[in-house]
């Protein structure tokens, strides 16, 4: 397991690239120590911008610095940037075209017991709907340090979303491929897909694993870019297996499994499952005690994998 | 552009409010009476304050102008054929389909900074654009031209705060205060009063003018920063409506869309204002 959380190593990353190009800027709303931008701050005071809590405000301020060709990222929890100033992100950054990167950080359940107030399981519903907007969910240290180096010139506005805790490592060099918009197959396999995003791509890596003791062998797709979607992989997975799994860290309304689901229903219907969470305000406890409560565990996609599995054997 | 002929000012001014007028109406619809009160700021701006260059709309030492009350679109389309922007044909498109110009401004036409439309928006921006000028050492001013009913938009005392904060003297705020907004008097609506103190006690420099009157506005605008270190704000005293007899200080010439008479009788009013001018 990595030592470090994803939000430290996108902040470790972009503090080294800031020191070299002055046009890189980050906007907080007392979220520093949230975001482990405490160093950069220290280290960085004229390119650090904190304007306290005042989440519409960091949104419009990080709108205005982008215009004005601010290499601009804006920090904070996720659950705050998605909702309080969404008509910000949707019409400062979204509709006005401004490269904004929003870090929605400690997403999903990774508050855990905090409540409902703190999760975040509506974020990709939402800003998958404003046009021009870009979404990245990071699973591992080794892409998040990846992805924070695109970002820095990726001319588009982005929302990326990542979590709290520290996690596994799914790739294991320390400079995977990764290209904003082109998902990864991390492993082969015809009998089924299951595709995964951000930190639930490692619990769908190790069901594929698992599902080879029982002769199935699973596709597994890392989507970490939710827009622009790979819509390429999934056909391709549509038409070389016969049935598709989503699992997210995200209301089942709206999210991955929505997005394909739109892309499969209309190109060849092949059953699915949506893995993610239902309708409620999620249970309180601590992140793993809630993926666990929810089935965004290895054990609940091999469950769901072998009953799909044998439902398109039965219907071959 | 620097337009050092005050006396122009007036009759450009004139021939804005006739363009608006003529594009609400072809287009059957429009928001009237704030395009008509924000006429002589943004002329101002446009024709003696504002650091810019048609033949250049995105040069970078610009001075920015957002327009935080969007729904005054006409006007800034209008004032952005005036000098220059955009062809003044494309201003018959208004309110066709597909036209370029929507309903609200968008940063397509060159000139517009933001899109706005949804309030409360426009001074966040300004505050990050104004950081953004002083983090390039540029000379570079943002002007945010607000309406009064907007002021209850919470977001706009959010950047207040951040704007004192950072000490944004290349800042410059303005409030349309007309008095009227959708559904009456802003002092029904909701109270305002009193702006000034409101301004003041979140740290800004406020300064109150006549927003029909050109030197006046000029002069404000031009000797900003009266107090270094301080953002200001000018609180622009207008009439909802301005220039037409029966839409001055009328609410319901907020989104009011004239007849064929109307126009005629609003632009035989605005071309003997013109006359006048001219004769004098």
């Amino acid at each position: 397991m990595s030592p470090i959380p994803c939000r430290q190593a996108f902040t470790d990353t972009l503090t080294e690239l800031a020191k070299s190009d002055k046009d890189i800027v980050v906007v907080t709303s007392d979220a520093r120590g949230s975001v482990t931008l405490t160093g950069f701050a220290q280290e960085l005071p004229d390119q650090f911008v904190e304007v306290g809590i005042a989440e519409q405000n960091a949104i419009g301020i990080s709108a205005g610095l982008a215009s004005c060709g601010k290499k601009t990222f804006v920090g904070g929890p996720a659950c705050f940037y998605s909702t309080r100033s969404l008509e910000q992100v949707k019409v400062d950054v979204a509709y006005s075209q401004n490269p904004v990167k929003i870090i929605g950080v400690s997403g999903g359940v990774s508050y855990g017991a905090l409540g409902s107030t703190h999760h975040s399981l509506h974020d990709i519903a939402v800003m998958r709907t404003f046009p021009g907007l870009h979404i990245v969910l990071p699973c591992d240290v080794a892409q998040t340090v990846a992805l924070t180096r695109q970002l820095v010139n990726y001319p588009y506005p982005v929302y990326v979303r990542m979590g709290r805790g520290a996690v596994p490592d799914v790739y294991k060099t320390s400079d995977p491929f990764f290209v904003i918009g082109k998902s990864i197959t991390l492993h082969d396999g015809n009998d089924l897909t299951i595709i995964g995003t951000g930190e639930t791509v490692f619990h769908c890596l190790e069901a594929a694993t698992e599902l080879e003791k029982y002769g199935v062998a699973a596709r597994v797709i890392d989507m970490h870019t939710l827009k622009p979607l790979d819509v390429e992989a999934i056909k391709k997975a549509v038409a070389e297996t016969r049935s598709i799994i989503t699992v997210e860290e995200h209301s089942i309304f709206g999210g991955l499994g929505a997005a394909v689901a739109e892309i499969i229903v209309q190109y060849r219907p092949v059953p699915m499952k949506i893995i993610g969470i239902p309708d409620e305000n999620a249970i309180n406890g601590s992140p793993v005690e809630i993926f666990n409560h929810y089935g965004l565990t290895k054990e609940n996609i091999v469950n769901e994998a072998l009953k799909l599995t044998e439902l398109t054997n039965i219907n071959k | 552009m620097n337009h050092d002929k005050n006396i122009d000012l007036p009759y450009i001014a004139l021939k804005v409010r006739k363009r608006i007028l003529k594009i609400i109406y072809q287009a059957k619809g429009g928001h009237t009476g704030g395009s008509l009160s924000s006429v002589d700021i943004l002329t101002s701006l446009y024709f003696g304050v504002l650091n810019i260059d048609p033949a250049n709309p995105g040069k970078t030492d610009r001075d920015r102008f957002i327009m935080s009350k969007g729904h005054s679109a006409e006007s800034l389309y209008c004032i952005l054929a005036e000098a220059g922007f955009i062809d003044d044909a494309l201003l018959d498109t208004y309110g066709k389909f597909n036209s370029r110009l929507a309903g609200h401004p968008t940063n397509k036409i060159p000139g517009i900074e933001l899109n706005s439309g949804a309030l409360g928006h426009g001074l966040p921006v300004g505050v990050g654009m104004a950081l953004a000028a002083r983090m390039n050492k540029s000379k570079s001013r943002v002007f945010v031209l607000m309406g009064d009913g907007e002021q209850g938009e919470g977001s706009i005392y959010e950047a207040a705060m951040a704007a004192n904060h950072y000490k944004l003297d290349n800042l410059i705020a303005i409030i349309d205060r007309n008095h009227l907004q959708i559904s009456g008097n802003t002092e029904e609506v909701m109270s305002l009063e009193s702006i000034r103190s409101r301004w003041e006690a979140f740290g800004w420099h406020v300064i109150e003018c006549d927003g029909h009157n050109f030197n006046e506005l000029n002069h404000t605008f031009q000797s900003i920063p009266v107090v270094p270190g301080k953002p200001h704000l000018v609180i622009a005293r207008t009439i909802k409506g301005k220039g037409v007899s029966f839409m001055e200080n009328q609410a319901k010439w907020h989104h009011g869309v004239p007849t064929k008479e109307q126009l005629e009788i609003a632009l035989s009013e605005l071309d003997e204002s013109i006359n006048l001018i001219k004769s004098t």
